[in-house]
């Protein structure tokens, strides 16, 4: 694990991975070993993370686009109706 | 029955006759395959049994299919369809018919079909398009799901109804025919056009995971997902691909060459993507022990403290060494500064008992001048008597140096002046020693001269 850093930015890491970190953090805190201010960084770190997967788990709905394919060969989404 | 007079109890019943004939039909065996064209099909509402007549220019036989075995069927059988069904003869003993209850029906020349698959399965295996290690893994949870399929029919609505329930995401369709001539180029052109998608634009979101999809059907409505240039593009995908073609007991090529293969178009939907409710139960549990984490600790570091301020003295305790020493100081200085004042008075009194008398020191004083004068009148006389000397002495010294100086140049010219040696390097020290038009050599500090005697002329 990196430093603990309540300031890193989540866009690059995918849910899968913000997951496997806050596991590591709380496995972290549960061994209890670190210097309080590192212990208060992952903890903050901790919160950040379980953020970023609420967000990531809140924000899904569903949304077909179909591809079009122009006199050219140019290809275009257009929305369909989800309801089919 | 070589009886002239049978006795009527002799005679067969006429159900003993059918059981009769019914065994010697059925002892023709199970599995028998009977080709012919399908005629009169019937679907029974009630029972989902399928009846119909297997036929050829010649005769006809009445064929049953149950409903268990109907549901295995992987085509829908119509009219006029040539077909095998596979199953076993047996009779109707109530309208005097045989038929055959059907087990499997095959569209005739699906024969032919599955050993042209088998044999491309073989060739593009030994190329390792369907090594397992060459196979993308799924993402945990894809952001864009790409669909190729048709865009009518019930695939899509049921990888859409399955999504919904388990984690709505966004999916791209790419319409295709499933079937037909079109199909496999279509297919092909979808994932190989899925794949040139770049990652980042918004405009094209590039899948995260693919879906191929179709429902059931007959052997001939697959075979696009069995054509080389649909399985080639599946195999080279680098978006990890799941197939979902036809019912659960078809196996298609394009399974093979996918990264995964899904049983059905909704198992496929659940493939891709993890059950969102159990997300968020799991984030809530594990997001829940931080406070509880961090409580822990600071409780612990409190306990901590407590234990080791109580092993400390406590400030005033510390402070009260302090307190005492300083009394002390406070004490000792006024008798320390009274001690120091009584030495300073008496060296001031000692001081001024050894200060002298003025009128004595003038006197002294005056003494001491005249005897100075004196010494200085001496002192000047001596020193001309001595500076008279030191010049005689200087004269007699010049003098030495001079004579010094000439021995010193005669004994250098003396050591400048070059050695005479004949050939052999033996010196010559006289004129008689040379004979004229004799070689020798001049040996100078710096070099040597060879030279030829001239003219010999001896003092």
């Amino acid at each position: 694990m990196t430093e603990p850093s309540a300031e890193t930015k989540f866009e690059d890491i995918s849910f899968e991975d913000a997951l496997r970190q806050l596991d590591e953090v709380v496995k972290r805190l549960e061994a209890g070993q670190d210097k309080l201010d590192d212990a208060l960084a992952y903890y903050e770190r901790g919160m950040a993370l379980r953020q970023y997967c609420a967000v990531k788990l809140a924000a899904a709905q569903a949304r077909i686009d179909r591809i079009e394919i122009g006199a050219e060969g140019q290809i275009t989404l257009k929305p369909m109706s989800t309801t089919l | 029955m070589e009886n002239p007079t049978p006795h009527p109890a002799d005679a067969l019943t006429v159900s003993e006759a059918a059981q009769r004939i019914k065994r010697a039909v059925e002892s023709l065996g199970k599995n028998i395959r009977i080709r012919g064209e399908i005629s009169g099909i019937k679907r029974h509402a009630a029972s989902g049994h399928v009846y119909f007549d297997l036929k050829d220019e010649n005769a006809v036989l009445n064929a049953v299919c149950f409903k268990f075995n109907a549901a295995k069927i992987t085509f829908v059988p119509s009219d006029g369809q040539q077909v095998t069904a596979i199953g076993r003869l047996t009779t109707y003993e109530k309208s005097s018919r045989y038929q055959i209850i059907v087990e499997n029906l095959e569209p005739l020349g699906a024969g032919a079909l599955l050993a042209k698959i088998e044999e491309r399965k073989r060739r593009l295996a030994a190329l390792g398009l369907f090594d397992a290690a060459r196979k993308p893994p799924l993402p945990f949870l894809p952001e864009v799901i790409g669909i190729i399929t048709s865009e009518s029919g019930a695939v899509l609505h049921d990888i859409m109804t399955r999504l919904e329930a388990r984690f709505p995401r966004r999916v791209i369709l790419w319409p295709v025919a499933v079937q037909g001539e079109a199909a496999a180029a279509q297919i092909t052109a979808a994932i190989e056009g899925f794949n040139r998608f770049v990652p980042g634009d918004p405009a094209l979101p590039r899948p995260d995971v693919l879906i191929v999809a179709r429902g059931g059907g007959s052997i001939e409505d697959l075979m696009p997902f069995n054509e080389e240039n649909v399985v080639r593009a599946a195999a080279a995908s680098r978006i990890p691909l799941v197939a979902a073609v036809g019912h659960e007991t078809d196996v298609t090529l394009i399974d093979h060459a996918a990264a995964r293969r899904a049983p059905t178009p909704t198992a496929a939907a659940e493939m891709v993507t993890p059950l969102r409710s159990e997300l968020q139960r799991q984030l809530a549990v594990t997001a829940a022990r931080l406070p509880q984490l961090l409580r822990q600790i600071l409780e612990r570091r409190q306990l901590y403290l407590h234990v080791l301020a109580a092993k400390l003295l406590t400030p005033d305790a510390i402070l009260a060494n302090k307190w005492q020493y300083f009394d002390g100081v406070c004490e000792a200085l006024p008798r320390a500064w009274q001690q120091y004042t009584q030495k300073l008075s008496l060296r001031l009194q000692q001081f001024g008992q050894s200060l002298p008398n003025p009128q004595n020191r003038v006197d002294r004083s005056q003494d001491r001048l005249r005897s100075l004068e004196r010494a200085l009148a001496a002192a000047l006389r001596a020193r001309h008597l001595s500076a008279q000397a030191a010049q005689h002495n200087h004269q007699e010294k010049l003098a030495m140096m001079a004579e010094n100086l000439q021995k010193t140049w005669e004994n250098y010219r003396v050591r400048l002046r070059p050695s005479v040696v004949d050939e052999l390097g033996n010196e010559i020290l006289a004129a008689a020693a040379l004979r004229p038009q004799q070689k020798f050599r001049l040996s100078f500090k710096d070099g040597q001269v060879t030279a030829i005697s001239d003219k010999i002329s001896l003092n």
